[in-house]
């Protein structure tokens, strides 16, 4: 049993990071707290089924035009929806609720409440330690340790990782210093989508495709950030690592509670709260901000 | 003043009912689910059959069936259904009530329906209580009758008989006395009384339950649970699943190369569109179901040959809407009148041979179980055709097949 929460925790923990690290930025860099974060994801899958299955386009071509096509929209989305209310925090959560509920009843008015399934890009299992696990998978891991690794490696190692590090550790400043910080922030939704839209290509063939398939791991990533630090990737990686574990735990050690492994998530997130509200590595990131 | 403006009041709608050209008739259903749209197009081949014919007979005078598509979004909302069967009563002053899916929506518009005294054919909820509330309050729940499916302690017969079946053929083929079971229910009302039962019926069946496993309904990974039944070295995994949960368990099960058979009761599987959710994982998914091409009546063939040239797919269990229409017509002809309190004693007697079942029904409301007329069928995925195999005594039923070990 040992094994078996080893693997699934880390294999789930993996595609809760690809979407908690896009979400963490884009609130570390320009405080938008983007709920539309999962629908983006949810689109991505969308495109990418559209694509793949009805235009035949193959996976490269189909997974490429579906992070590219919604990171655009992303962007679209951003200079007519959110930057006219970017000083209104408030006004940013509802907008960003809203656009959520729009590509839902979008997704919905347009292909109705079908379950979609998408082909797996790699099809096969392996056997790890006594568990079987579909290269398909293996995949979503590969994936989520080398889009995390792009990440770091564009924040810590380019020009444009530094102006949004300068941009998260002092907007007013970096504005001052002449940065486009609306530029900046711009830049910053892109890849913090682009990153929920990867998830989705990537996700899309394990999961079912449907339009409300943005909700559940929506409340699961508000855990992993709350529990990991808003706006620390480190802590997003790591948060999400453990409630991949969690979960795994909660299935294999209450099976008839299966069920509650969101309850699980959002109990942690509320313990976290009362007991350390800026999470694991909330204060770390600070200082390093 | 008073006197004469009631007189004018019930004058206009006597004149009202007395001038009514069609029988008004509700569709309940989540419209933008597989589930109403089923519930809608087993409807309109019934409406559309009748009204070719010149419509129904009320007392002589003959009157065309005007549907009202009601869109209960049931699945998401209950407050949604509860609104959507107030408007077709109260607005769209509809005559008859028919569909509803989800058993706690459906508990709710049973009773407005009651409420306004108006025939509510159910065609979708499998709780019991619908039907006892019958048993406890008759003055008040009389109104209600369940056309599709069986209440849920009937699915538990149903689900047992097919078991016993799957599971003579499981110690066959593995030379095994007593076969593994894992059982994977969601979380929901219809779900409960069927878990209880299984989990005490199953050692008297010479079966062990490896465990239970309650997934959400809406869950969309079942990666742990199923390396749990994996390590549990399960058998046979029953499944009770109305939402997309039970595409994640056929396609994961077949990505993993599962050696146990999964058979239950699983919504999403008796849909055409199974096998493409599945990405054509699905093979050896099996469930009980309502439709196939065979001989459940004489008129379940042509119903399904009918329904898939028109809509290009199966009908799935919700499309006995379709029945639920004709036995309003067998009632409102034979009494000759759409009186709601007129036409319960001849539904209550009724026996109807409709698409999917032979129909009568209890005190209760509900419909009396037999294998071959109600118990329903069991199908199951073979290399992508959803293949009939249960009760084996009905004609056109094929072998049920076991995942190679």
């Amino acid at each position: 049993m040992f094994q078996d929460i080893l693997v699934t925790g880390l294999v789930n923990g993996g595609v809760y990071a690809l979407l908690a690290v896009g979400f963490s930025l884009i609130f570390g860099v320009a405080r938008i707290v983007n709920i539309a974060h999962t629908a983006f994801y949810m689109l991505a899958a969308y495109c990418f089924y559209m694509l793949l299955v009805k235009a035949d386009l193959g996976f490269a071509v189909s997974g490429i035009l579906s992070v590219a096509g919604v990171t655009l929209l992303s962007v679209i989305c951003y200079r007519l929806v959110i930057e006219p209310v970017r000083e209104h925090e408030a006004a940013v959560l509802i907008a960003t609720i809203a656009l959520a509920l729009i590509f839902q009843e979008v997704m919905l008015f347009s292909f109705g409440g079908h379950y979609l399934g998408i082909p797996s890009t790699l099809s096969g299992v392996v056997s790890v330690a006594g568990v079987t696990i579909p290269y398909q998978r293996l995949l979503i891991l590969a994936v989520a340790a080398a889009m995390l690794g792009v990440t770091w490696t564009l924040l810590y190692r380019t020009r444009l990782g530094l102006a949004i590090r300068a941009t998260a550790n002092d907007l007013e400043v970096a504005n001052l210093m002449g940065m486009n910080v609306n530029r900046v922030a711009m830049a910053t939704v892109a890849i913090s989508v682009a990153l929920a839209a990867i998830a989705g290509v990537v996700v899309a063939p394990v999961y079912v495709v449907d339009p409300f398939m943005w909700l559940s791991p929506l409340v699961t990533m508000l855990a992993i950030v709350v529990l990991g630090g808003l706006g620390s990737l480190k802590g997003s990686v790591i948060g999400a690592l453990i409630i991949g574990y969690v979960e795994s735990i909660t299935v294999f050690a209450l099976p008839a509670g299966a069920f509650l492994k969101g309850a699980v998530a959002l109990s942690i997130m509320v313990l976290v709260l009362l007991l350390r509200p800026e999470g694991l590595y909330g204060v770390a990131f600070e200082e390093e901000r | 003043m008073l006197r004469s403006f009631l007189m004018a009041a019930a004058l206009a709608a006597a004149s009202t009912a007395y001038g009514q050209s069609t029988v008004k008739i509700a569709i309940l259903g989540p419209m933008a689910f597989v589930q109403g749209e089923n519930h809608w197009a087993g409807a309109e081949m019934a409406r559309d059959e009748i009204n070719k014919a010149g419509g129904i007979s009320v007392g002589g005078k003959k009157m065309q069936i005007e549907l009202i598509r009601a869109d209960t979004n049931e699945i998401q909302s209950v407050p949604d259904a509860t609104n959507a069967i107030e408007r077709v009563i109260t607005r769209d002053k509809a005559d008859f009530l028919i569909g509803g899916f989800r058993s706690e929506a459906v508990l709710a518009m049973q009773e407005i329906a009651m409420d306004h005294k108006k025939i509510f054919l159910g065609a979708g909820a499998a709780d019991a209580r619908l039907g006892e509330n019958v048993e406890k309050n008759y003055d008040r729940y009389k109104y209600w009758f369940r056309v599709t499916p069986t209440k849920s302690p009937d699915l538990f017969r149903s689900l047992m008989a097919v078991l016993n079946s799957i599971g003579e053929q499981v110690r066959q083929s593995l030379k095994k006395e007593q076969p593994k079971v894992a059982i994977v229910a969601e979380k929901a009302v219809w779900t409960e009384p069927i878990v209880k039962g299984i989990q005490a019926t199953l050692p008297k069946m010479k079966m062990e339950v490896v465990g239970t496993w309650q997934p959400s309904a809406i869950a969309t990974d079942v990666t742990a649970e199923l390396s749990a039944i994996e390590r549990a070295d399960a058998d046979i995994v029953f499944t009770l699943l109305s939402g997309p949960v039970g595409i994640s368990l056929g396609r994961q099960m077949g990505e993993r190369n599962m050696k146990a058979v999964a058979f239950g009761i699983n919504v999403e599987g008796q849909k055409d569109e199974f096998w493409a959710a599945t990405a054509g994982k699905g093979n050896f998914v099996s469930t009980l179901d309502t439709y196939a091409e065979v001989e459940v009546t004489p008129k379940t063939v042509p119903f399904v040959r009918a329904f898939k040239e028109r809509y290009k797919k199966s009908p799935t269990y919700n499309a006995a809407t379709y029945d639920a229409i004709m036995i309003l017509r067998t009632a409102i002809e034979q009494t000759g009148t759409t009186d709601a309190d007129k036409l319960v004693p001849v539904l209550e007697k009724m026996v109807h041979v409709g698409t999917g079942a032979t129909a009568s029904w209890d005190k209760r409301h509900d419909l009396i179980w037999e294998v071959g007329k109600t118990a329903g069928i069991g199908v199951q995925w073979q290399n992508g055709k959803k293949v009939p195999f249960w009760p084996p005594q009905v004609k056109g039923m094929q072998p049920f097949q076991m995942p190679a070990r």
